[in-house]
């Protein structure tokens, strides 16, 4: 009896696993893990490539194409002088602990966000706003010290999504939003599984389950996609072996644009790189293009400054930084450096880092400068280079959207002070007149191509193995983020 | 005495490689610290034997540079191992059961009990990864193992006739020590330190594969096994070739290892007689 049950049971398991019934759920590895799951409290991008629009939602959007889109605001109203927005809420909307999501809600997150003990890492985001305001439960006003015009853009960052009062407690472990998906399970070390919310208040996502796998060792990844262990690899870490993945009908692959330049960031307070010669040395000294082609294999654009190639605004100043050692040498004996001198090059886990820090390296032996290879965790990494700033060179990928801004912060790791940077980024966030922005911002490209400030590489191109089935993933990332919303199972 | 066919093979591929790395330092085809990213992943070559990395790094010249690495640390740990060891294995021997010895031979039990690549990664991990921190790593898990290899061939020599009559003659346990038991573990000590050396270059690789042994730019066996792990399913000469380095030179030591212990272990010699 028992027997004959099983046979039925399995039987009726073939017929649905062969039916038309579309998979619901999806494996997604990615390299990185989150440090904790609170994204209004931690640079780490890991958090939104987990988190954004799929638990958490802001009262904006980024959508795939880098546009902003309503989120939590169904529709806004901006004052004539630019200083008053009324935002109005989507109604029913309720967290994953059933509480509702209401104007005090956002007025707690955005004064939580601004505040002065506040542990956000992007709080310039909200430099600009004076006081939010609860004017009824779906009715929201933020008054501003001063125009800006990118309060729509700050507000769809992921460091500025919604919380509530009643969860933050515990948002590090067990995150509560508003999104169409909610945190189920965390086993650290491996994965993150997200659930359907059933009472999402928008369009509910195809998906039922979304695992998130934590993969950091290349190899790795490489044998679990092929093994197909895993359903997409967002971020492939290993570009060498995209033609061998593109020859296999099993897979699909999408390489996408990034916000993310790829700098080789310099420790302006430290001598020698405190004289703009050495730096201008440096950056004749890096052949660009060998370490697009040596490190990433051929994905990624080469920049001369810190912007986005497909930003409109986007200055191509790699002419100002040719490769060029003989100009380097040149420029390291007019600075007393004749002979050279030694430096710290502290690298973060990710290949573009590991494998461009031994190809600049080599470049930079090459003009007389040795540089001492240490390879960090990411951990370490933001301990003692980010916080600590103790290093002379590192290299990493910003991959905060439209974040030139940071040029203007002395305190940032790279200790940029600059008083003329520091006046143009003041002008541009009160400038609203598109024409006049884009002037500014051309300015202030130029600006840090001439100082030097960091080495500027490439703008980071993003790689994404799914199994051929999938669909509706990003293909760019304009933020970092997997926006799981829209993928479907095609049969 | 007859050299084994075991030694003479093990002494070849000894010499090959201790060869290359000699030569290394006068001239190899291609300079490693120059990336060459133009000419990367090319497969064996009239211009490049070995084939070329994915920085464009001859390979050839790259496993020359790398037995350099593999035998100086090998070398200096198996020095560091003896120089410790052995002084510390006569001392236990000559104050055989007392407090010296206890406090010796335990101590050795200690560093034993511990699985000795997981110290190695410990120690550099917390001290840095480099080659001089792979070398003492190594090191210290060698002097356990001559400390026991020389007490235990010195206790047995202390009941011998002559050592009595050293005794007798007036000398103290040092002299003793120094002048007839060690000149007799010395063929112990040459057997060991050949094995010992083959399983310090083993343990060089292994560091290096997880990134901890020498650092870029000096190249290493272990790292270029690892670099070409993503690159091994489409370009299989990055890792066979440095594979194979690893595997020839431990293999060369062991057997001269074996050759050498026909050779020189008195006990072996006389039961094939």
């Amino acid at each position: 009896m028992k027997l004959m049950k099983f046979a039925a049971a399995s039987a009726l398991a073939m017929t649905v696993a062969g039916g038309a019934l579309a998979k619901t759920d999806i494996t997604l590895a990615m390299q990185l893990e989150p440090p904790h799951l609170d994204p209004t409290s931690a640079a780490a991008g890991a958090i939104d490539s987990v988190l954004y629009s799929n638990v958490f939602e802001g009262l904006t959007r980024f959508a795939e194409d880098g546009s902003i889109q309503p989120g939590l605001a169904r529709s806004w109203e901006i004052s004539d002088d630019g200083l008053t927005y009324t935002f109005t809420l989507a109604e029913g909307v309720t967290f994953h602990d059933g509480t509702a999501m209401d104007s005090e809600d956002v007025k707690f997150s955005l004064d939580r966000a601004r505040a002065e003990d506040s542990a956000n890492a992007q709080k310039a985001l909200f430099d600009s706003i004076a006081s939010v305001e609860a004017v009824d439960a779906q009715t929201v006003k933020l008054t501003l010290s001063e125009p800006n015009g990118s309060m729509l853009f700050n507000l769809a960052w992921g460091d500025a999504v919604i919380v509530a009062p009643e969860s933050i407690e515990n948002i590090k472990q067990q995150p509560v939003g508003t999104g169409a998906f909610t945190f189920e399970d965390w086993v650290q070390g491996d994965s993150i599984t997200l659930k359907r919310n059933e009472d999402y208040w928008g369009e509910a996502p195809a998906l039922e389950e979304v695992n998130f796998k934590f993969i950091s060792d290349p190899t790795a990844g490489f044998a679990a996609m092929m093994a197909e262990d895993v359903d997409v690899f967002a971020g492939y870490p290993a570009p060498e072996n995209i033609p061998q993945f593109e020859a296999d009908p099993r897979f699909q692959v999408i390489v996408g644009n990034t916000e993310g330049e790829t700098i080789l960031s310099t420790n302006n307070k430290m001598s020698p790189f405190d004289n703009v010669k050495v730096r201008r040395a440096m950056a004749h000294a890096i052949d660009r293009q060998a370490i697009i082609d040596g490190a990433m294999f051929g994905l990624g654009t080469p920049i001369g400054t810190h912007f986005a190639p497909h930003h409109p605004d986007y200055v191509d100043l790699t002419g100002m930084s040719d490769y060029d050692p003989e100009k380097a040498r040149a420029l390291l004996a007019e600075a007393g450096f004749e002979d050279g001198f030694e430096t710290t090059l502290k690298l973060p886990p990710p290949s573009y880092a590991r494998r461009g820090g031994e190809i600049i390296a080599a470049q930079l032996r090459e003009v007389g400068i040795e540089t001492e290879i240490s390879n960090l965790e990411w951990a370490q990494w933001l301990e003692q280079v980010f916080k600590g700033k103790d290093y002379g060179l590192t290299i990493v990928s910003h991959t905060e959207p439209f974040d030139i801004g940071i040029y203007a912060r002395p305190d940032y790791y790279f200790q940029y002070d600059s008083a003329e940077f520091q006046e143009m980024n003041a002008a541009l966030s009160a400038e609203s007149d598109p024409e006049k922005r884009s002037a500014l911002l051309e300015d202030m490209q130029r600006l840090i191509a001439e100082d030097a400030v960091n080495g500027y590489l490439f703008q980071l191109a993003i790689p994404t193995i799914a199994k051929a089935g999938v669909r509706g993933l990003w293909e760019n990332a304009p933020t970092q983020a997997n926006d799981m919303t829209g993928v479907y199972w095609e049969e | 005495m007859r050299a084994s066919r075991n030694l003479w093979l093990g002494g070849l591929l000894t010499a090959v490689f201790s060869l290359a790395a000699v030569i290394s330092f006068a001239w190899v085809p291609y300079d490693v610290t120059k990336l060459d990213i133009g000419a990367k992943l090319l497969s064996p070559s009239w211009a490049h034997p070995l084939g070329t990395d994915h920085f464009g790094r001859d390979i050839l010249s790259m496993i020359m540079v790398g037995a350099r690495t593999s035998i100086a640390v090998a070398i200096v740990a198996v020095g560091i191992g003896m120089a410790l060891g052995v002084p510390l294995g006569l001392a236990a021997a000559a104050r055989k059961g007392s407090l010296l010895d206890e406090v010796i031979m335990r101590g050795n039990d200690l560093i034993f009990a511990f699985p000795s690549l997981l110290i190695a990664i410990m120690i550099t991990a917390v001290f840095g990864a480099s080659a001089v921190n792979a070398i003492i790593a190594i090191g210290i898990f060698n002097i356990p193992v001559f400390a026991r290899l020389v007490r235990g061939a010195a206790l047995s020599l202390w009941t011998r006739d002559f050592v009595l009559a050293a005794r007798v003659s007036g000398k103290g346990p040092v002299r003793i020590s120094a002048e007839h038991i060690l000149p007799n573990v010395t063929n112990l000590l040459i057997v060991q330190g050949t094995i010992q050396f083959s399983l310090g270059i083993l343990a060089e690789a292994a560091l290096s594969y997880v990134g901890l042994g020498a650092q870029p730019p000096l190249p290493s066996w272990g790292r270029m096994l690892a670099d070409a792990q993503t690159m091994f399913s489409f370009k299989p000469h990055l890792a066979i070739f440095p594979g194979l380095a690893i595997l020839l030179t431990v293999l060369g030591l062991n057997l001269m290892g074996d050759g050498l212990r026909d050779l020189l272990d008195p006990r072996l010699r006389r039961a094939q007689r």
